[in-house]
């Protein structure tokens, strides 16, 4: 089950550097076009290391409320 | 979202100058978490940086922001600082503004113990003029001055700040976000002069020429290589070769200089 | 009521001067023949509620007086050649930025570490040109213990008025010399008090390109913004559009040019019917009064041009009298190879003959080798 609701990425800050993909540890999200995009959001676990590793404030990763 | 920096960011000025993958956007998070932790007042607050890279930081935040000249943001900062007493004061810049360029004023800050925090922005190369080697650049790397490899000796800006009398001394890193965070409030409430050295990656300056594949593998050199000060005090010096340590490395607690100079001359008021 | 008067140092006279317009931070360096400024201030500020601070080098004094004065505090400096030299980066600093500081040079021969003890007048375009890139620059040149007190409060009004470094560009012998002063009473010279923003903090612009006037906010006082070096919008961030910064470059320059009737002060002594001029500053302003005094006794129609300020160059003043009076020569006495002797050579245009007397000999030129000159025009 994905923890995130949402991963909103602000494309234009997005400066493509990959910190975020390669500290992912769950393969939720690649690089496309030299930016970072989502690439199954079932995967996310809402551990938010890439948001909190983004140098750019590109990429925000909303958690599910708590069911 | 676990944190909303907006709060502390100026509108409109990101995307920022940094290069892609440069460790200082990740730093200026930590500041900003470390700064709203300690539930300042923005007005009270003032950034004074010197000229590279990492002294542009403070464009991007909504303080007091003084960006001066290349290695004087301490002078500026005494000032500064002497003039209006209340302002929580940050002075900040990279290896080459502070060690080199403003080696004087680093040491001399340091053994007048004045209440100001000083964050060094440790990434071992002069990153805005395009990967020239600084004071911190290890033996035989690569720079743009030293293409055949570093011949100088080089700093330990941590001991440099400890030799020269600062009364807090400690190291992290960017990779150590909650730790940097943790360290820069630290340093920001001690008393008297403090000093941070924060180990930064420059991928473009640095990291390219010297075997560092992406702006990740520089974040976990850093992982793999620092040592927290508590563990490395039951390590042999033979396990603790080639990694360095973070933690606090020197406190102490030691007449202000303000005060003692108020007092001193018994400043009428 | 009596006047207050006091035999005192020209150097403590800066000192007491900068007090009295209310300066309250100095950041220094010791540096032989300025010295006493200092160790006046260390003394003095206290007493008053100001600090002083030693600093580690000119640098660093420089950019100390800097922050203070972005804290919202009257701040001086004082130095010597070799330090107005190191002042230099940080004064441009100043000048881009609109921050009003005053910077004392007692001038000593150089250039290096040059005549330590040794009076001279040769940083005269260093104060003009010293720092790079095109820049504003206001001076004031005193010449006697009375004038380092009441140029030294100019010197703070003007920083204020105009939001920028001005230099008090003194000697070696007016900075040493004891001579009588009055000291004015509070009150009774002008002081301009630093003006406050008044709009909202959002609405604060404080480099507004449009505007040649806007109070600088003290850093604490609830305007939050940006200083930098950089060239910079109104709004204080950095632009590299060449547009904005020919804008800005020209607009600091035109704020001094176009105020010049308020900047630039200058003695005129008998100059209406004068036929033969000196133009002299400082120390040797005083034998070239002798020499002008002098040379009316022996029936030449001789006058003086005394600036007392250097930067902006006085020249709508020498202009006038050139296009007014027929004028056969100028002597230039300065203790130096030839500055000031240049400037007064360019407005001059060629309407008349421009001769200098230069001098590194570390005594004042006398009034008897000015009056050499004078005689040579008839
Ligand atoms: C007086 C002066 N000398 C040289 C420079 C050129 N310069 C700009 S930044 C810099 C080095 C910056 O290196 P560092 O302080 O390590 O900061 P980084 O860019 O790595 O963050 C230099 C030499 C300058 N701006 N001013
Ligand atoms: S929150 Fe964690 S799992 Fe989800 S995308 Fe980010 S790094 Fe990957
Ligand atoms: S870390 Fe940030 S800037 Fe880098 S690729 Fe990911 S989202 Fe983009
Ligand atoms: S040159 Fe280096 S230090 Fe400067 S922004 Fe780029 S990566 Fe960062
Ligand atoms: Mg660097």
């Amino acid at each position: 089950m994905a923890k995130a609701e949402k991963i909103e990425i602000i494309e234009k800050w997005c400066k493509g550097c990959e910190i975020c993909v390669e500290f992912c540890p769950t393969g939720a999200i690649e690089m496309r076009d030299f930016k970072v995009a989502i690439k199954d959001l079932e995967k996310c676990t809402a551990c938010m290391q890439c948001e909190l590793r983004c140098p750019d404030f590109a990429i925000i990763v909303y958690k599910k409320e708590k069911e | 979202m676990s944190y909303d920096y907006a709060k502390y960011l100026r509108k409109g000025k990101l995307p920022h100058i940094w290069c892609a993958g440069c460790s200082y956007g990740i730093v200026l998070k930590s500041l900003i978490r470390a700064i709203d932790s300690l539930q300042w007042d923005k007005n009270d607050v003032a950034i004074v940086s010197g000229i590279g890279c990492a002294s542009r930081l403070p464009g991007y935040v909504d303080f007091n922001t003084l960006h001066t000249t290349h290695g004087r943001s301490i002078a500026f900062a005494t000032g500064l600082k002497l003039a209006n007493p209340k302002l929580n004061v940050l002075a900040m810049g990279g290896d080459g503004d502070m060690t080199a360029i403003g080696g004087n004023h680093f040491i001399h800050a340091c053994r007048r113990n004045l209440d100001i925090t000083i964050f060094v922005f440790n990434n071992n190369i002069y990153g805005m003029t395009g990967a020239q080697y600084s004071p911190t650049t290890p033996k035989g790397a690569w720079a743009t001055t030293s293409p055949y490899g570093m011949a100088e000796n080089n700093f330990n800006i941590t001991d440099l700040a400890i030799g020269a009398g600062a009364t807090y001394v400690a190291r992290t890193t960017a990779y150590h976000v909650a730790h940097c965070e943790k360290t820069m409030k630290e340093a920001f409430l001690h008393k008297g002069t403090s000093v941070v050295e924060i180990i930064n990656s420059c991928p473009t300056g640095f990291g390219r020429k010297n075997k560092f594949k992406t702006p990740a593998s520089m974040l976990m050199w850093m992982k793999d290589n620092a040592v927290n000060i508590e563990k490395a005090k039951n390590m042999s010096p033979e396990e603790l070769a080639g990694k360095f340590i973070i933690g606090v490395l020197h406190k102490v607690e030691r007449p202000e200089y303000l005060e003692t100079y108020d007092a001193t001359v018994g400043l009428k008021k | 009521m009596a006047k207050k008067v006091e035999f005192m140092m020209g150097n403590h006279a800066v000192a007491e001067g900068a007090l009295y317009a209310g300066c309250r931070f100095f950041g220094g360096y010791p540096i032989t023949p300025s010295t006493e400024v200092a160790e006046r201030m260390a003394e003095r500020l206290p007493q008053v509620g100001g600090r002083f601070i030693q600093m580690e080098d000119e640098i660093a004094a420089m950019a100390s007086v800097i922050g203070a004065s972005i804290g919202g505090v009257k701040a001086l400096t004082a130095t010597s050649g070799p330090g107005l030299s190191l002042k230099q980066e940080n004064l441009g600093y100043a000048m881009l930025c609109e921050i009003p500081v005053v910077a004392v040079d007692v001038m000593r021969g150089g250039p290096s570490t040059g005549m330590p003890t040794g009076p001279s007048q040769s940083d005269i375009m260093c104060a003009k040109w010293g720092t790079h890139g095109d820049h504003p620059v206001i001076a004031v040149t005193p010449a006697s213990v009375q004038e380092q007190f009441e140029e030294t409060v100019r010197a703070f009004n003007l920083a204020e008025k105009y939001r920028c470094p001005v230099i008090v560009l003194t000697d070696a012998i007016i900075g040493q010399m004891m001579e009588q002063i009055e000291i004015p009473e509070p009150g009774e010279l002008e002081v301009i008090e630093r003006p406050k923003p008044t709009c909202k903090p959002e609405e604060y612009l404080p480099f507004d390109l449009d505007k040649d006037f806007v109070p600088l906010a003290a850093f604490g006082s609830g305007y939050r913004y940006h200083i930098t070096g950089l060239h910079h919008n109104s709004d204080g961030f950095p632009t590299n559009d060449p547009v904005l910064h020919t804008k800005n470059t020209k607009r600091l320059i035109e704020r001094i040019n176009k105020n010049y009737d308020d900047i630039v002060k200058v003695e005129e002594f008998m100059i209406d019917d004068a036929e033969v001029l000196v133009f002299a500053i400082g120390v040797t302003a005083r034998s070239a009064k002798h020499a002008v005094v002098e040379a009316r006794n022996a029936g030449i129609k001789a006058g003086l041009i005394r600036p007392l300020t250097i930067w902006p160059f006085p020249e709508k003043h020498l202009d006038k009298i050139l296009s007014k009076n027929k004028i056969k020569g100028i002597v230039v006495p300065e203790m130096n190879l030839g500055q000031m002797t240049l400037e007064v050579q360019r407005v001059a245009r060629g309407r008349c003959e421009v001769e200098g007397l230069y001098s590194l000999m570390l005594d004042p030129i006398l009034p008897a080798e000015i009056l050499e000159k004078i005689r040579r025009f008839v």
